[in-house]
């Protein structure tokens, strides 16, 4: 499970500064990504896509982490995307529960996978944001939004020291 | 036998897994189906699936995801850790933490304190037999 995990990067760049454009615009994007390596190279990917430049002709000014500020406050996470499926591209928003937005992004990757066999590359994150308990939409969120939660959970105990 | 040990906001479990095996937590929040937020006086909160918890009988009385002080407080007036080592399972733990850490001299005399009650018990067994019959 360590093997996939995925960090949010901001990454910053622009286009190397010519005779005819000495200050060209900067850009900064915030992406997710499994390394630093590949967070750069969506940067160039998208970046392509809204502007004309590349790899070569822009340079990398900043590459940083970012982190969860409270680890330990759950939070309601609304992922918006644009998936390619095997006929077209479709957008779609989706509500997770977790304690990190790289949490929630990784649960969201893993459900597309499994209900939509979308893999990773196919998946484009337009926006995230933290949604307040009124404006959750999904019923599986919001069955979780009880302040005197309580349910039942049979567990069978499992062999001592399972993995350890 | 009505369901007692719900998974609920204040519920003691026992860790049954992983780093914190052997750890008394308590469920401070639920996240969604599998996982809960779980917190110890000794650890930082964190998020634990519940397949890794054994819910116990304890539940101490605290609102949702109370402050650190809070908990402790909390743990305090009920009284966890006294409760948890009387209960029947506590103090099936305890003996097996200590059978587990026996040298060889301890389980020598233990040897010897199991044969001199085991010689007790048939004493006292030969005795009710004979009044027996």
């Amino acid at each position: 499970m360590v093997a996939f995990r995925i960090h949010q990067y901001q990454v910053v760049g622009r286009a190397l500064p010519t005779e005819s454009d000495n200050h060209p615009k900067i850009y900064r994007m915030k992406l997710w990504a499994t390394n630093e390596v590949r967070a750069k190279s969506k940067f160039w990917y998208f970046l392509r896509k809204l502007k004309k430049v590349k790899k070569s002709n822009g340079q990398m000014l900043a590459i940083n982490e970012i982190f969860e500020k409270n680890p330990t406050k759950i939070d309601n996470y609304g992922i918006w995307l644009r998936y390619q499926s095997r006929t077209g591209y479709h957008n779609m928003y989706k509500e997770y529960r977790d304690t990190t937005l790289n949490g929630a992004v990784e649960q969201m990757y893993n459900e597309m996978a499994s209900r939509h066999r979308v893999r990773f590359p196919c998946i484009q994150i337009i926006k995230t944001a933290t949604i307040p308990a009124k404006l959750c939409k999904r019923e599986s969120t919001k069955q979780f939004h009880n302040s005197k939660i309580k349910f039942r959970w049979c567990s069978r105990r499992l062999g001592h020291h399972l993995g350890s | 036998m009505p369901f007692k040990r719900f998974v609920e906001i204040g519920r003691v479990a026992l860790v049954n897994y992983g780093n914190d095996y052997g750890k008394l937590v308590v469920i401070v929040d639920v996240i969604d189906q599998n996982r809960a937020l779980v917190d110890a006086p000794d650890m930082v909160r964190s998020q634990m699936n519940f397949k890794r918890l054994s819910l116990t009988d304890l539940k101490i009385d605290i609102k949702r995801v109370p402050k650190k002080k809070e908990l402790l407080a909390a743990m305090e007036a009920a009284d966890v850790k006294k409760k948890w080592e009387n209960s029947s399972w506590g103090r099936k733990l305890i003996v097996q933490k200590r059978r587990a850490s026996l040298n060889d001299f301890d389980r020598f005399k233990i040897m010897l304190a199991k044969i001199k009650k085991a010689g007790l018990v048939r004493q006292e067994l030969a005795k009710l037999k004979k009044t027996a019959s």
